[in-house]
């Protein structure tokens, strides 16, 4: 079969479908593979380099839809490139069926199969072709070049000869894919980067690349199904709207990059926030394409205010890195194309029991078959629920002020007791009993728990001391107390040797 | 020498016993604390025996602690480390026995006291031998059971903790008869009665536990041996006896507890004995974690651990009862000499009493900076490639911390199932002490690794050469 990648039509699209590289990879899997002229140039890829790989070079797209049987592409189908499609034809691109309902329709009514990038189901075994993520990646990292770029300032804070430079403020709302890049990007820029996310899960992922994590003084769990956020009560909203008013005032970029599946973007940087942000701020929307996650975005646009604040709402942040985005979306539908080609033999199967061609799969044989069941859920929640259940065991319990005092009560009626009964002899041995009880007890504690069988052999031959007890006696006038105050010198010397010995050859042993 | 000077020489000594204690928080100190030991108990003996109470009978001290310091000697030279819990019940056993002899000695020598002094000297006097014989007893029994000489597995006699109240009461009442009769110049009687219930009530206590509660029951023995010298130093008004049996006494309840918290048991529940056989400790859903086990040959392993970075091995009685100590550190040694980080750590109940697996490691002369203790390195297991589990069970037992209603739940166990594979060294698919299964074998990154430690080992060993 042959495997066609047309020249992207769409204005501004950079990006191409497959390059060289994969092109080889899609050979080995015994597909032929055609491209049509200069459709890797915005790319950086030329035509050379492709022929040099084994692609047929085709000079226009008609031809070249007309003689491939599987179309790779980027954005899904403009009307034009629709009329080219023919039956029992298989096409690969980004269809978002959900907003795209009319495409569907007449994908439908060509008898052809359709597979979704962007219908991929988030399970661990299909991230190596989630081109989502790796989009969502580039665009992150994007986001940040396109901050720098608008920003009159370093990221980075300095001391120089000619004064101190003020590190930058980032902040990232929606700790996703993207926003994970955008706050490796920025830290490594050596900005100050903080973040917030509705899924207190992510919080691992925020410290580890950098960030710190924002967190709400309010309890509920944002996580939805498929890795996704879910929409929030109205009180958390309320709180999360207060955190980043008073954000805004602080820091010198936002990046919003919250998205609900399936639902227009939250609105998250009201105007009075960004009239409130300082001059020169920038706020990237990553979400422009979908609404916008700030009121004022204009998507597609470069807008600045008339407080001097830069909003990009750039939809194409992919695009703006054609050569890493092309090599990793190329990559990604191969390892589609790879799982959809079990025996090598460059025949296409559409299996419906793989949940992950299943999931991508939206049209079949000109039947729509999105949305797919459910997918399993995600790693994520089950994780927590492992991580909830030891918590519940441990939970320690505040005993009630009576328990707390009891003791403490009883203790000291004890004392009373002792003391208005016993001779002034016995409280002083008393008293010098409790205060050794207590060094002891400081004491111990400090004892290293790789030495507690040393502890225990010489505690053992300290208390030996109890010998001083059969000496005083061994002068007694009874032969036979005598004789039995010997023999508890005799036992009590063997402990006493015996104990500091086989402690002196432990300690002996242990080294560095 | 003057009653003032003993008395002296007596601080002298508590200090020196103190900074022995205080010592042992570090290795390098511990040694130093060892000797001032030392040095501590001679100048005790000496300021005794030239002070006032010693007038005669020298020869009989001399030749009784010559003897007493050879037996003593031998005993220290010749003991294996792995029979150091069995040595170190048997040393209870003496301080216990000498505890009710000096108390017995007490009773029948002239106190010369009258009035509540009488009274309270006899309560001292009944309560050290008490102590005493409760002690000499358990630790009896303790060491028959580490040494094998008696069956490790609890002793559970129906209606035990009745029986236990029964000999508490009888104790009590005999201690009013004792005090009564002892008015009158007689007393004998009830306090031999009451030495008989003591120590049966040693006998049952230690008799009804199983092995691996042992370390809670020589720690707990290693107390009572300090109460019953503090007894004795009330009984004799005798400062220096009573500090140390109140150290000796604290420090033994401390480790107590800090065993019990490393098997999230209560103190009592441990005493009650009988751990997982209960019959609502067991859980019903046992079969539900059964499944397969993926063994794992020697070349395999020999493999895995030259590809490794990250090493932890996780030793277990297991490792005692095989010897394998030395072949561990010499394939530790190997493992470190090609630049693989290997450590070791150590669940606080490891082996058959509290630091264990600490000495038997220091005895195979692996370093002490890389054993690590269980706080110390679970944080760090999913940085980890292999572990290492030699003959080990309960303490890496995932149910502690996954399933509510296991009977270990709530213990801290060693996660070792994070790290990227771990391999289990273990004789046969036997349960652990707790006699619980362990979902540990069943997990998808686990290999199990049959025989004995020793020799498995010894093939690793000659493998990675």
């Amino acid at each position: 079969m042959q495997i066609g990648i047309p020249t992207e039509v769409y204005a501004d699209e950079k990006r191409v479908a497959t390059t060289p590289e994969v092109a080889g990879w899609l050979q080995k899997l015994g597909y032929t593979v055609a491209i049509q002229a200069g459709a890797g140039k915005k790319a950086s890829f030329s035509d050379q380099a492709y022929k040099d790989a084994g692609v047929e070079i085709i000079g226009d797209a008609e031809n070249l839809w007309a003689s491939s049987d599987i179309i790779l592409k980027v954005r899904a189908p403009e009307p034009l490139e629709i009329d080219y499609l023919s039956a029992g034809k298989t096409l690969i691109s980004f269809i978002w069926p959900a907003q795209n309902e009319e495409l569907m329709k007449k994908l439908s009514a060509k008898n052809i199969n359709v597979l979704a990038m962007d219908s991929v189901p988030r399970i661990s075994r299909a991230q190596k072709m989630d081109a989502l993520s790796s989009m969502a990646n580039i665009a992150g990292y994007r986001a940040i070049v396109e901050a720098s770029h608008q920003f009159g300032r370093f990221f980075t804070g300095q001391i120089t000869a000619a004064g101190k430079v003020p590190p930058a403020k980032v902040l990232v709302i929606g700790a996703g894919v993207a926003g994970l890049a955008a706050i490796s990007a920025a830290h490594s820029l050596g900005a100050i980067v903080r973040s917030f996310d509705t899924r207190p899960e992510v919080k691992e992922q925020v410290e580890s690349m950098g960030a710190d994590f924002l967190f709400l003084e309010f309890e509920e769990d944002g996580s939805g199904e498929g890795g996704y956020a879910k929409t929030m009560s109205d009180e958390f909203i309320a709180a999360e709207m207060a955190l980043f008013a008073e954000q805004a005032k602080e820091v010198d970029i936002i990046v919003t990059t919250a998205l609900i599946p399936g639902k227009p973007a939250p609105k998250l940087i009201t105007a009075e926030m960004v009239k409130s942000m300082k001059n020169g701020s920038v706020i990237v929307d990553l979400a422009a394409e979908q609404g916008g996650n700030c009121e004022l975005t204009v998507p597609h646009e470069l807008t600045v205010t008339d407080n001097g604040v830069t909003i990009i709402g750039y939809s194409d942040l992919p695009s703006r890195l054609p050569t890493q985005s092309s090599q990793l979306y190329a990559t990604n539908l191969r390892h589609l194309l790879t799982d959809m080609t079990p025996e090598k033999d460059g025949q296409i199967t559409i299996d419906m029991e793989d949940e992950a061609i299943r999931g991508a799969t939206v049209i079949k044989a000109g039947e729509i078959t999105w949305p797919p069941p459910a997918p399993k859920l995600s790693a994520a929640p089950a994780v927590k629920l492992a991580e909830a259940a030891p918590v519940v065991v441990e939970e320690p319990k505040k005993p009630s002020l009576i328990k707390r005092i009891m003791p403490v009560l009883i203790g000291a009626l004890v004392l009373y007791g002792l003391g208005s009964v016993t001779p002034a002899s016995f409280m002083a041995h008393f008293t010098v009993f409790m205060l050794a009880c207590f060094v002891g007890y400081m004491v111990i504690w400090n004892v290293s728990a790789s030495l507690h069988t040393p502890l225990m052999s010489v505690t053992n031959a300290v208390s030996s001391i109890i010998i001083i007890g059969a000496l005083i006696q061994i002068s007694s006038p009874n032969t036979l107390l005598m004789a039995v105050a010997a023999f508890g010198i005799l036992i009590t010397s063997i402990n006493i040797a015996g104990g500091f010995a086989v402690t002196y050859r432990m300690l002996q042993m242990f080294r560095k | 020498m003057s009653e003032g000077l003993v008395t002296a020489t007596y601080i002298g000594a508590t200090i020196l016993f103190i900074l022995t204690l205080g010592g042992l928080s570090d290795q390098e100190t511990a040694r130093k604390g060892n000797i001032y030991g030392m040095i501590g108990m001679t100048i005790a003996i000496l300021a005794t025996v030239f002070g006032p109470e010693v007038s005669s009978n020298f020869h009989i001290i001399i030749i009784t602690m010559l003897i007493g310091g050879s037996i003593g000697m031998v005993l220290a030279r010749k003991v294996q480390m792995t029979q150091m819990p069995e040595l170190v019940a048997i040393l209870h056993s003496l301080v216990g026995f000498a505890a009710v002899l000096v108390g017995y000695v007490n009773f029948v020598g002239d106190s010369g006291l009258s009035g509540v002094e009488k009274t309270i000297h006899e309560v001292e006097i009944y309560i050290g031998v008490l102590i005493g014989a409760v002690t000499f007893s358990g630790s009896v029994i303790a060491f028959g059971k580490l040494s094998g000489k008696i069956g490790g597995s609890p002793m559970l006699i129906p209606g035990r903790h009745w029986f236990n109240l029964i000999l508490l009461i009888a104790s009590i009442w005999l201690c009013i008869e004792f005090i009564h009769q002892a008015e009158t110049g007689s007393g004998m009687t009830p306090l031999i009665i009451m030495t008989v219930i003591a120590l049966t009530f040693g006998i049952h206590m230690v008799m009804a536990i199983g092995g691996a509660d042992m370390p809670v029951v020589i720690s707990m023995l290693n107390s009572y041996s300090g109460w019953a010298a503090a007894a004795t130093g009330f009984m004799l008004n005798n400062d220096l006896l009573i500090v140390v049996g109140a150290l000796v006494g604290s420090s033994g309840a401390i480790l107590s507890y800090i065993m019990c918290r490393a098997m999230n048991r209560k103190f009592i529940a441990v005493i009650a004995g009988g751990f997982g056989t209960e019959p609502t400790a067991v859980p019903s859903g046992d079969d539900e974690i059964q499944g397969e086990v993926i063994p794992i040959e020697t070349e395999e392993f020999s493999h895995l651990l030259l590809d490794a970075k990250e090493v932890m091995i996780i030793p277990g009685y297991g490792m005692a009862v095989a010897q394998a100590q030395h072949t561990v550190f010499e394939m530790t040694k190997k493992l470190r000499e090609k630049g693989i980080n290997v450590r070791f750590g150590i669940h606080p109940v490891a082996g058959r009493m509290p630091g264990h697996m600490n000495v038997l490691l220091a005895e195979a002369r692996v370093p002490y900076d890389i054993v690590y203790e269980m706080d110390e390195v679970n944080e760090d297991f999913q940085n980890v490639d292999i572990t290492i589990v030699i003959g080990a069970n309960d303490i890496v037992n995932p149910s502690a911390l996954e399933d509510p209603n296991s009977p270990i739940a709530g213990m801290p166990v060693l996660e070792c199932w994070k790290s990227t594979t771990t391999v289990v060294l273990k004789r046969s698919m036997a349960t652990g002490y707790a006699g619980i299964q362990n979902p540990l074998f069943f997990k998808d990154n686990t290999r199990m690794y049959f025989g004995d430690a020793k020799e498995s080992l010894d093939a690793v060993l000659k493998q990675i050469n």
